[in-house]
């Protein structure tokens, strides 16, 4: 179904899933290769959250096939924290721990999940923040830093996982407008140096610069895959014409 | 109110006074602020007046203290010759008074053991306290019962005073609390069985006076038991203590766990932590925390509840306060009996409630959602 090069790091067969009687996936095919950047845009209840949600299993599928990194997702506990390893994943809403320092939420998963020598983990901890430009903000708790600021710690805990593949979940629509900047700038940095991308998002901008292909979401199905330069151009569906005037208007 | 409303109205437009406050200013400000403040605090100073002069008159002007015997006091006022001269046994109950040295023993090594809890700078505060809870027991097993180390036995029915309470409270303290935070956790589990099997447990027992319990586990528990095996009355006490506030202490702890809201849960899965780090690292820390005053309450009440096993013939602190008094010749003392009893709970129940407070702000400097 896409254009992916190479085996394909991220692959979703026929993927259905439904949330007691209501069918929210309806048949999702998706391949995504190494390195690959793929926006997922689509109307709010669409099912984007959901499906980027089966890919660490954060929601289960039931029907269908999703193979991350060679890993095939089942019931087995092996088999999901394996790929729980390798997947990292930023939300809307951050979901700091706020008991936490910033650097205490870095060095947690890398410490207990795989269990990296404190000092290690600290390490790479303050290399990731300096990435994301707030190597000062170490020692203070999440309550006490700006929107922009919590989800680019955010970015940077899932990266002390060293993961091969990233998900975002509307990562900047929670954000005051001037913060916007400072968070995309991180994750096209992220882009540029090669990492796998899935990213959940109607910030269109993003998508031209850095997306390999786009995918239109509607309904539970997968509407239309393209590169930005096709998608926004020459869309060939009436679905996505109709979104996509509905959010350039804005 | 009315001086509270103004002095924040004052505040909002002024600089907060930083310059120290002479105590007159301070009564002006605070009791004689406006007529009806003043005739309030004139009244409430009568009332306090008509009331604390005669009891303190009564525990302390009058009050003797000296000799041995009731003959001693002349009734004007408290007879605190009872509580000097039984002192011993409010403290120890019928423990050997040649042996009391081992319940100050193993009481010193407690509070010691307990110093590294309250530094600051100690990092494993956490692992350290678990340790104490396990192995502590023993020590203190050891020394209370005796029979090792060529200690003569003690045996459970002679522990009692305010020794019998601390070990009642002590040993339900410690076990109900991972007890509660278990049943918390297995009736919030997917696992129906589990989920079910505490349901049913908690709202069982909470559902039946402790006494109820108590009863059941020392009149009852003999009857199912094969002949011959016999359980410790103390021992029965204890369990049965434990589990009632377990239960207490899962409703509490449940109440914490359902404000930690779902994306703490998911970021910690995301991260690939499995069930029981997240329940360690994230969700109980949170949990927990939120529910301090509740957990100290659940505890207070416990402490307090443990003089119910007088009913079931142990003799805590208060136990020992009613026995002392029904002896010939102390008879019509029960009011400095039970004072003194009462003082005894009330400064172990204070001092809980006091270090509470101080968890609850340390935990809160600096960090807010
Ligand atoms: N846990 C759940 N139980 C029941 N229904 C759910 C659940 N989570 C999501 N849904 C429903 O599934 C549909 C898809 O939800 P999803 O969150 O994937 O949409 P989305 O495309 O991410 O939308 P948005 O842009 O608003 O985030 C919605 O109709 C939603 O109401
Ligand atoms: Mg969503």
């Amino acid at each position: 179904m896409t254009g992916a090069s190479g085996e394909p790091i991220i692959i979703m067969r026929d993927v259905h899933k439904w949330f007691g009687e209501f069918h929210v996936l309806k048949g999702i095919n998706l391949e995504v290769g190494k390195s690959q950047k793929v926006v997922v845009c689509g109307p709010s209840g669409s099912g984007k959250s959901t499906m980027i949600r089966c890919i660490n299993r954060l929601e289960e599928h039931q029907r269908g096939e999703i193979i991350v990194d060679g890993i095939e997702l089942t019931s087995d506990v092996k088999n999901v924290e394996a790929i729980r390893r390798e997947v990292g994943m930023v939300f809307q809403s951050f979901n700091l721990f706020p008991h936490l320092t910033v650097l205490e939420n870095l060095i947690l998963a890398p410490m207990w999940v795989r269990r990296t020598p404190r000092k290690e983990a600290e390490e790479l901890a303050m290399s990731l923040l300096e990435r994301v430009k707030i190597p000062e903000q170490a020692h203070k708790y999440p309550g006490q830093l700006s929107g922009g600021q919590q989800q680019r710690v955010a970015i940077a805990r899932a990266l002390c996982m060293k993961p091969k593949i990233m998900l975002f979940d509307e990562p900047t629509s929670a954000l005051d407008p001037e913060m916007v900047k400072e968070v995309l700038d991180v994750m096209i940095e992220l882009a540029n140096e090669g990492m796998t991308m899935v990213v959940v998002t109607h910030e269109m901008g993003f998508a031209k610069s850095v997306a390999d292909f786009v995918v239109f979401m509607d309904d539970g199905e997968i509407v239309e895959v393209a590169p930005p330069s096709v998608f926004f151009t020459s869309p060939k569906s009436d679905r996505t014409k109709l979104f996509l005037s509905q959010i350039l208007e804005h | 109110m009315a001086v509270q409303e103004r002095a924040s109205a004052a505040a909002a437009v002024q600089p907060p006074v930083t310059e120290r406050i002479t105590v007159l200013a301070w009564l002006k400000h605070n009791l004689f602020s406006t007529w009806y403040n003043s005739l309030l605090t004139i009244l409430v100073g009568y009332l306090l007046y008509l009331v604390l002069v005669p009891v303190f008159r009564w525990a302390v002007l009058d009050a003797t203290v000296s000799g041995d015997s009731k003959e001693a006091c002349d009734f004007a006022g408290a007879c605190w010759t009872l509580v000097k001269v039984r002192f011993g046994q409010y403290v120890y109950g019928l423990y050997p008074e040649d042996q009391r040295w081992r319940v100050n023993l193993a009481l010193a090594i407690a509070a010691v053991a307990m110093v590294p809890l309250f530094l600051e700078r100690f990092r494993h505060r956490l692992t350290y306290a678990v340790g104490l809870v396990l192995v502590y027991p023993l020590v203190g097993y050891t020394l209370f019962y005796g029979g090792w180390l060529g200690l003569p036995v003690v045996e459970t029915p002679r522990w009692g005073g305010l020794f019998l309470t601390l070990v009642i409270a002590g040993v339900g303290i410690t076990a109900s609390f991972p007890l509660g935070i278990l049943l918390a956790l297995g009736r919030r589990s997917e696992m129906p069985v589990i989920r079910s099997l505490c349901v049913a447990f908690i709202e069982l027992v909470r559902g039946v006076p402790l006494v109820t319990i108590l009863f059941m586990a020392s009149v009852m528990l003999p009857l199912f038991l094969p002949a011959g095996v016999n359980f410790d009355k103390l021992m029965r006490a204890l369990v049965g203590v434990a589990l009632f506030s377990a239960a207490y202490m899962a409703e509490v702890v449940r109440g914490g766990l359902q404000a930690i809201p779902k994306g703490q849960y998911e970021a910690a899965m995301a991260l690939g932590l499995g069930y029981w780090q997240m329940t360690g690292l994230i969700v109980l820390p949170q949990a927990l925390r939120l529910v301090i005053p509740g957990i100290v309450n659940t505890f207070i009440g416990l402490f307090k509840d443990t003089s119910l096993v007088t009913i079931i013939g142990l003799f805590d602190l208060l136990g020992m306060a009613k026995l002392i008094v029904t002896d010939p010749r102390w008879l019509g003392l029960a009011a400095e009996s039970y004072i003194f009893a009462a003082f005894g709970f009330w400064i172990f129940c204070y001092a809980m409630s006091r270090y509470s407070q101080h968890v609850e702000r340390r935990l809160s400097a600096g960090e807010r959602r």
